[in-house]
């Protein structure tokens, strides 16, 4: 039995201690927003927040995770109980209408979250080096626009 | 007995045997649809087979396309809304049930062996009748940049039809002439303005009212919402996370299905043993499915794992077991040579005299892989009913529901009105998800489970080494010059060309129809230029490895061939390739004017730095006209990057200009990716690669600033979007690398030094 926090709560997983945190979340604890895109650390699909940084979660196993904080899409707006509110992030990307298909999306957010946390005014480039995931639909220049757009949020921006 | 019928109309429109039939059919209107169609629920009222209101003042528009990102929900919602004067924000989506009023008849025009350009009865009469068979065989199917085009006259009127309703429905229900009535916001009014109720209101009041025939639709001048931005409908959902794709199913009792498909084409499991005895723990079987093997179990990734790991496998080969690349190209080359083309073209008139000089140009492209993110998927579940009748459930991300649910059926051995396909979002569609490979296999699965629902995934290794993909093909260009007079000049050019067919595949793999040996469409549309004398051979080869469609199907590699090799004729004749291009283009206002855009907004023929090069490129297709120019910047003569892209588009009425922006960068993106990174190949009979880290893919550092201009050239005929920014990339992005280094690439994927 592995022990961990998932956006806020305990949880707990019978499962292969190297079974990896994304098929964890996805086939045991039904939270499906972080997507299986590659399996080896190539796409950032799947990316979630361990204790604040960003993980590609289908490279890292369960146990690693064990006793740590682990956040994914469905929590990152949410940080408080009862509050709906959208993430910064998740504002800017409403507002730039990023999304194609969609299916890249919950990865990049949640990368560029962790990037903006990290370093709350990016340059382009340091938005290249932290967002290396792929978006086939292509969505990149509406990408680099909302990021540029939610650190202006996050500063105090209307 | 279907089959054969089908054969024979096919068959028909081939021949042109429908001569004469003349278009009594009034097909718009047959396709309105009744007030039953659309399934309204208690507190809900059906308009048309388009549209139903709810009590809560709701406006639900049927839309039964596939939203793989391209826009379709809302693009087609904003159709219904312009005619009906809903407010946008009271507007949501639904899947209709299959109904031949929802089919996609452009998508079947599209399929005919027919250039744009080519008119008269023959071509009118087959694009009649291809609107027929649509009606015949009730194709649902989302692709060819079709949606759109298809959707634009019946949609529009749906939501006339359903307005006319809505004001009789109010005249009733407040005494009010009808003449006195109109639709404004989501509310009927008066003429004064004083509102008489609001859409929800009406739910009620429609009772017995009959679907009358269209009122005439608004001029593009009366256009409130067409031609603007409004939100995108799937947004909020794929932003929070909370949209469901087909890997994201989840029902009661969900077991997961891992597959291996056997390594070379065409090839099948016949047996397996396990290594370690027993089957593991969370692991309840191992079936063999078409094409391959598959295990089942509550974990995915342990199923994959068994797979992978510790299971092995007696493959049957395939018809070509030793297939490799090289051998291939040897193939094509000498088809390349002296194959028998299946279509031959020409125009213009070859002229005997004067002194000539020939120049030639050989270029390649190879197979491609579609990659959508998401990779692929199909959830099934079959349930006895008792007396040997069983019921089908299909949840999956697909391009054509009436496909899925005919492969199912067959699959099932039901009649395909006890299988219902639900179509969840498409992470990334691009062709891949017209196929109907995981439906058999998820269908083969749930089979083995009765009354368990089996959801049935890929590994990206699965995805990439068992598509189906874009042919690789091989081209030479020869063009005749006169050079009897001081400057040489253009006296004819002709091109051999020689691929795979995906529409002759697609039929044969899907529904079983006999191969017609016709090359793709696309790929052998003729390039635009008034050339003085033009011609055609395109040879289809056959062969085991899987074709199909990939986004803007031949146009992706004609293009590259065609585009390139008018610059190379540029520069034989000492010319700019604008200059050059505009000169054949004489009498194309729509063309030239994509053309002037691009180049001016490109800042063509302005200085650029050392070291860096612009390149042109112009592509019509799928009803639209698309011009690139793209700017590259070469380092040390080895390596270079793509830094600006510059696009204009003409697709003719523009329904939504940020969709049309969106589609156009997603299709130099895609494009993209494939001139720099795109290449299958094969060796034991088997795809190489694997993975993204030798697949690869366009990333945002790689990704150039982007810029798109649409033109309007009040073309009344609409465009497709989905497709037509793909096929100018790679010969504009090659065309700047020549300008830049003097080196011409004539292979894709794109590689200096
Ligand atoms: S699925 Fe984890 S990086 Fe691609
Ligand atoms: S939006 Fe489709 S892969 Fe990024």
């Amino acid at each position: 039995m592995i022990s961990f926090i998932v956006n806020g709560q305990n949880r707990q997983a019978d499962v292969e201690p190297e079974k990896p945190l994304l098929w964890v979340l996805r086939e045991d604890l039904d939270i499906v927003g972080p997507k299986f895109g590659c399996g080896v650390a190539a796409c950032g699909a799947c990316t979630v927040h361990v204790d604040g940084q960003p993980v590609r979660s289908c490279s890292i196993a369960v146990s690693d995770v064990a006793g740590k904080s682990v956040i994914t899409i469905e929590g990152l707006g949410d940080r408080n109980p009862g509050d709906k509110g959208l993430h910064a992030v998740q504002r800017a990307w409403i507002e730039n209408q990023v999304p194609q298909c969609g299916y890249c999306q919950p990865g990049f957010i949640m990368a560029a979250a962790a990037l903006l946390k990290a370093k709350p005014k990016p340059s382009d480039r340091d938005i290249d080096e932290a967002l290396g995931n792929i978006c086939r639909c292509g969505t990149y220049s509406a990408i680099r626009r909302a990021v540029h757009r939610a650190a202006a949020i996050l500063g105090g921006a209307p | 007995m279907k089959f054969s019928r089908r054969k024979a109309i096919i068959g028909g429109i081939v021949g042109g045997g429908f001569l004469g039939v003349g278009f009594w059919f009034a097909r718009e209107r047959d396709r309105v649809g009744s007030r039953a169609l659309f399934a309204p629920k208690s507190g809900e009222a059906g308009l048309n087979g388009w549209v139903k209101i709810s009590r809560d003042n709701t406006v639900v528009v049927a839309v039964p396309r596939a939203e793989m990102g391209q826009g379709v929900q809302t693009a087609l919602a904003m159709l219904v809304a312009e005619e009906m004067e809903a407010r946008w924000d009271q507007v949501r989506v639904e899947e209709p049930p299959e109904d031949g009023v929802y089919r996609n008849l452009d998508i079947l025009i599209d399929g005919l062996p027919f250039s744009p350009e080519e008119a008269g009865t023959v071509v009118d009469t087959a694009h009649w009748f291809a609107g027929k068979l649509g009606g015949v065989l009730g194709v649902n199917a989302t692709g060819g940049s079709t949606s759109v085009r298809d959707a634009w006259i019946p949609m529009r009127t749906a939501g006339a039809v359903a307005r006319d309703l809505l004001l009789r429905a109010a005249s009733r229900k407040a005494s009010i002439p009808v003449a006195d009535l109109i639709a404004v916001d989501g509310e009927v009014r008066q003429r004064s303005g004083a509102r008489v109720a609001t859409f929800g209101d009406l739910v009620d009041s429609i009772g017995d009212l009959a679907v009358r025939p269209p009122p005439p639709l608004k001029k593009p001048s009366e256009f409130k919402l067409i031609g603007t931005s409004p939100s995108r409908i799937d947004v909020p959902a794929k932003v929070m996370g909370t949209a469901t794709f087909g890997i994201d199913v989840r029902l009661p009792g969900l077991l997961y299905a891992a597959v291996l498909n056997a390594p070379t084409f065409g090839g099948a499991a016949n047996g397996f043993k396990l290594k370690n005895g027993g089957l593991p723990k969370g692991i309840e079987k191992i079936v063999i499915v078409p094409g391959g093997i598959a295990a089942i179990g509550a974990s995915w990734w342990r199923a994959n794992k068994l797979l992978e790991e510790e299971v092995e496998v007696q493959w049957q080969a395939g018809p070509e077991p030793k297939l490799d690349s090289a051998s291939l190209w040897k193939r094509y080359e000498q088809l390349l040579e002296n194959g028998d083309p299946a279509l031959t073209r020409t125009s213009g008139r070859e002229s005997a005299s004067g002194k000539r000089q020939t120049l030639t140009a050989t270029y390649r492209a190879p197979y491609l892989a579609h990659t959508p993110m998401e990779p692929m998927n199909c959830t099934a579940r079959v349930v006895e009913q008792g007396a040997g009748k069983r019921s089908v459930d299909v949840w999956m991300p697909n391009q054509s529901s009436t496909l899925m649910r005919f492969a199912a059926a067959k699959a099932a051995d039901v009649p395909q009105s006890d299988v219902t396909v639900h179509t969840t979002f498409l992470g990334g569609g691009f062709g891949r998800r017209a196929e109907v490979d995981l439906v058999r296999q998820a269908v083969g699965c749930a089979l083995a489970m009765p009354g368990r629902p089996v959801q049935l995934l890929w590994s990206r290794e699965q995805d990439i080494r068992h598509d189906t993909y874009r042919p690789m093909a091989l081209a030479r260009w020869r063009a005749d010059f006169d050079v009897s007079g001081p400057a040489p000049a253009l006296v004819g050019v002709a091109k051999r060309q020689v691929a795979q067919s995906p529409t002759d595949q697609f039929p044969a793999r899907v529904i079983g129809l006999p191969a017609q040996g016709k090359p793709e469409g696309n790929a052998v549309e003729n390039p635009p230029y008034a050339f003085p004398f033009y011609r055609l051979d395109a040879i289809v080869a056959d062969g085991s490895v899987p074709v199909g469609f990939w986004r803007s199907v031949g146009h992706s590699h004609t293009a590259f061939f065609d585009e390139s090799f008018v610059d190379e004729l540029a520069l034989a004749l000492v010319k700019d390739p604008l200059a050059f291009r505009r000169e054949l283009l004489a009498g194309k206002p729509r063309h030239l004017k994509v053309l002037d855009t691009v180049a001016k907004e490109a800042g063509w023929g302005t200085p650029l730095p050392v070291g860096s090069g612009r390149g042109l490129a112009l592509r019509a297709s799928f009803g639209s006209i698309v011009a690139q120019v793209a700017e590259v910047a070469v380092a040390d003569g080895k390596t270079f990057r793509v830094t600006r892209v510059t696009c204009a588009i003409d697709c003719g009425p523009v329904v939504n200009p940020a969709i049309v922006r969106a589609q156009m960068e997603s299709g130099i993106i895609y494009g993209l990716s494939a001139a720099l990174y795109g290449e299958i190949t094969l060796a034991d009979g088997a795809v190489e690669q694997g993975n993204f880290p030798d697949y690869d893919a366009v990333r945002l550092a790689e990704a150039p600033t982007m810029a798109v201009h649409l033109v309007d050239s009040g073309a009344s005929a609409i465009g497709g979007v989905g497709e037509p920014g793909t096929p100018p990339i790679a010969p504009a992005v090659a065309n700047a690398i020549f300008a830049a280094t003097g080196k011409r690439l004539r292979s894709l994927p794109l590689r200096l030094g």
